[in-house]
């Protein structure tokens, strides 16, 4: 049942990642709004995918790599939502759906069978681990794709080529404060994200930290946009360095989350998949 | 009956003639009536703005009319009509109803796709329908032309960009700082250039005005003129660090604001970005300072280079728009040619015929051992009922048409039996298309006629 839900989220992805580049390159308000819907039906039928998969497992469905996949994906697509409700970033959805896609795609290559829990996963703060990590992550993504926006969007007007692409994106003000917005909300989630993980950690291994790798590359992740956060206050980094720190600052959120299973052993290894 | 159009606009009278020839706003209604009680004209609407005064009539005989409303024109404002004539056009039929879908779709604008005109012409309409001037084709050409012209905003972009070197500006300002609001705008001379910027800025909502100049006075005035602040030519520093927008034009043979000054200031403004616009020649501003990270420098080429681009966007946009006005002009003429008396009336038979000879096929069918007398006779009754029936309709028809009075009927008569167009598309079908224009039309209809 869960993997059902899944699929059809993933396909509502799909179509609104299609209609949302059909607004990027068209133009039109209409397709703008269509690409919500759709993305809004994808999304209830996510939260099915969670809500039933954790009652058939029994336990919240982030302990392998597709379900981690599928939970960050998820967490993109409702920031997406609150985008659209509150920010009004239009061109954000071109981004954020094909990213969100992405994820699924490679969650869907994935095993999806639900195994046993691992011992050290069955703690009462993993799940909490798991949530602040992941939703900071979603908000770094956000900021990455400003980003990009912003280092398009100033390229443009530099150059003074100003024309189609000046007006599908934002204004470089709106794209600093979206920067400036996530980074105020994801590092603090990502410190929240770090804390719980050492108070997992010493339930599960008996230690708060032990520079297992993903450990210490969260810890990189996180000096990186402390930096950033304390350059932004006090020197007034903005715009094009605030941008270029802000993608930069999301690959070390891919690594730390992607490159670290794949590549480099350590606990945060799923053994399983 | 003809659609005319009679008028002038800016391409083709200079600005005193069409100022002659402006009617005042309270003034319309009564300039309507007059043109009303010509006999030549059964509808009328009158259009005036800067750019244009024209008269959109129906016409009972159109060559009488036109020269008619050359004369109101001449009469009305008392100026000889030679001084005017060779200004003047006049159109009709076809060419007349594509003049005003263009007009109202701003297609035929001094700039092309400004929204302004569509408002001028929806109260001239109203203005119109309030003096009773306007009947059924007037109320259906204006009320297609208004649908003509949100087509052509939603389906063309001719509207979305900004064909001005000073709205260009703006328009620039506002991909920077997203709005002109709470900005402070600091202008470098106090000429007539700044004077003008500044105005176009603080309508667009910034907030503060800051003024240096080499004759200290001379900022000190027009800093006063919009409630801003002068700062001494020396300090120009401290005015860089406090503004958003700098537009500098003063005739300074050499550059006023260099590389190293903007670099220094922007690490006091904490990064925060800023915005010159450099409309002297020579120029004021070092070209190099917009190597400066968060600097953005434009001077007067590249806007007007902007500027350029966008209007030939805009060229290209309003073949679009043409071929949209194409499309509904053919509508229309579809509509107003099956007001014709003589193929509604073929039509109307027809229709009768078609339902007469259907029934008695039936009637046949039920009974096959009818002799052919029988049948011959049921013939003749029927069509004998028909003819009857229609004896009444179609005389006063006839008689109707030659006192140019058929409009209304024909346009009822073909909504109420239904009747298609020679073109094959149902009269009625645009009817059911635009419910409530179809009503109004109607209720407004026998006022004026009466």
């Amino acid at each position: 049942m869960n993997v059902f839900f899944f699929k059809l989220a993933f396909l509502f992805y799909f179509l609104a990642a299609l209609v949302y580049l059909g607004y990027i390159v068209f133009f039109k308000d209409s397709l703008n709004r269509t690409g919500t819907a759709i993305v809004t039906a994808g999304f209830v039928s996510h939260c099915l995918a969670l809500l039933t998969r954790y009652v058939e497992a029994g336990h919240t469905p982030v302990t392998n790599l597709y379900e981690s996949l599928s939970f960050f994906a998820w967490m993109i697509v409702g920031i997406l939502l609150v985008n659209q409700w509150k920010y009004k970033i239009r061109a954000l959805g071109a981004f954020l759906a094909p990213i969100a896609l992405t994820l699924m795609l490679f969650a869907l290559a994935l095993p999806k069978e639900i195994v046993p829990l691992a011992p050290v996963l069955k703690s009462f703060w993993h799940p909490f681990h798991v949530f602040f990590a992941f939703l900071g992550n979603a908000i770094f993504t956000v900021a990455f794709c400003c980003g990009v926006m912003y280092l398009v969007q100033e390229n443009q007007l530099k150059s003074k080529k100003i024309g189609a692409i000046t007006k599908r994106l934002p204004s470089l003000k709106v794209l600093d404060d979206m920067n400036y917005h996530a980074l105020k909300f994801g590092f603090p989630l990502l410190t929240l994200g770090i804390i719980t993980g050492a108070i997992w950690g010493e339930y599960a291994w008996g230690r708060y930290w032990g520079w297992d790798p993903k450990e210490t590359w969260s810890l990189i992740t996180w000096l990186f946009y402390a930096a950033l956060l304390h350059q932004r206050l006090t020197v007034g980094w903005r715009g094009r360095k605030a941008a270029i720190m802000a993608i930069v600052g999301f690959l070390a959120v891919l690594f730390t989350f992607l490159g670290v299973n794949l590549l480099l052993p350590g606990l945060h290894t799923y053994v399983n998949w | 009956m003809e659609i005319i159009v009679v008028g002038l606009n800016h391409k083709t009278a200079p600005i005193e003639i069409r100022e002659c020839l402006a009617f005042p706003d309270e003034r319309i209604e009564e300039a309507l009536g007059q043109v009303k009680s010509l006999a030549s004209v059964k509808e009328n609407m009158i259009l005036s703005t800067c750019n244009r005064v024209e008269i959109y009539a129906v016409a009972r005989v159109p060559e009488k009319a036109v020269a008619d409303l050359k004369h109101f024109l001449s009469d009305y404002h008392r100026l000889p009509l030679k001084e005017f004539e060779r200004s003047l056009y006049a159109q009709s039929g076809e060419e007349a109803v594509r003049h005003v879908f263009r007009v109202a779709s701003s297609l035929d604008s001094m700039v092309v796709g400004e929204p302004q005109i569509s408002g001028q012409i929806k109260s001239a309409y109203e203005v119109s329908t309030q003096a009773n001037t306007s009947g059924l084709v007037l109320h259906r050409l204006l009320h297609r032309a208004f649908h003509v012209a949100k087509r052509v905003r939603t389906e063309t972009q001719i509207g979305n960009s900004p064909v001005s070197v000073s709205s260009v500006a703006v328009d620039l300002a506002k991909k920077i700082f997203e709005t002109l609001e709470e900005k402070t705008v600091l202008l470098i001379g106090a000429g007539e250039m700044c004077e003008l910027a500044a105005q176009h800025l603080v309508a667009g909502g910034v907030r503060k005005v800051l003024v240096s100049n080499r004759t200290y006075d001379r900022a000190a005035g027009l800093a006063h003129q919009f409630k801003g602040e002068a700062i001494p030519f020396e300090e120009m520093s401290v005015g860089l660090r406090r503004a958003d927008i700098v537009i500098s034009a003063t005739e300074s043979p050499q550059y006023l604001i260099e590389h190293e000054q903007v670099a220094k200031v922007m690490k006091d403004r904490k990064q925060k970005p800023i915005f010159f616009i450099d409309i002297a020649d020579p120029r004021d501003i070092e070209p190099k300072v917009e190597d400066i990270e968060n600097v953005y420098l434009y001077n007067i080429d590249d806007l007007q280079r902007v500027t350029d681009e966008n209007i030939r966007d805009r060229e290209k946009e309003a073949k679009k728009a043409e071929s949209i006005v194409q499309d509904e002009v053919v509508k229309f003429v579809n509509w107003y040619r099956s007001l014709d008396i003589t193929p509604t009336i073929v039509a109307l038979r027809k229709k009768f015929e078609d339902i007469r000879k259907k029934e008695l096929e039936k009637t046949f069918a039920i009974h096959p051992n009818l002799s052919e007398k029988e049948r011959k006779s049921l013939e003749a009754l029927t069509s004998s009922i028909i003819n009857k029936i229609l004896h009444d309709p179609v005389t006063f028809m006839k008689r109707a048409d030659e006192e140019m009075m058929t409009d209304l009927y024909i346009d009822t008569l073909r909504t109420l039996f239904q009747l298609p167009s020679d073109e094959g598309e149902g009269s009625s079908g645009k009817g059911e298309e635009k419910p409530e224009d179809e009503k109004k039309e109607e209720r407004v209809t026998p006022n004026d006629l009466a």
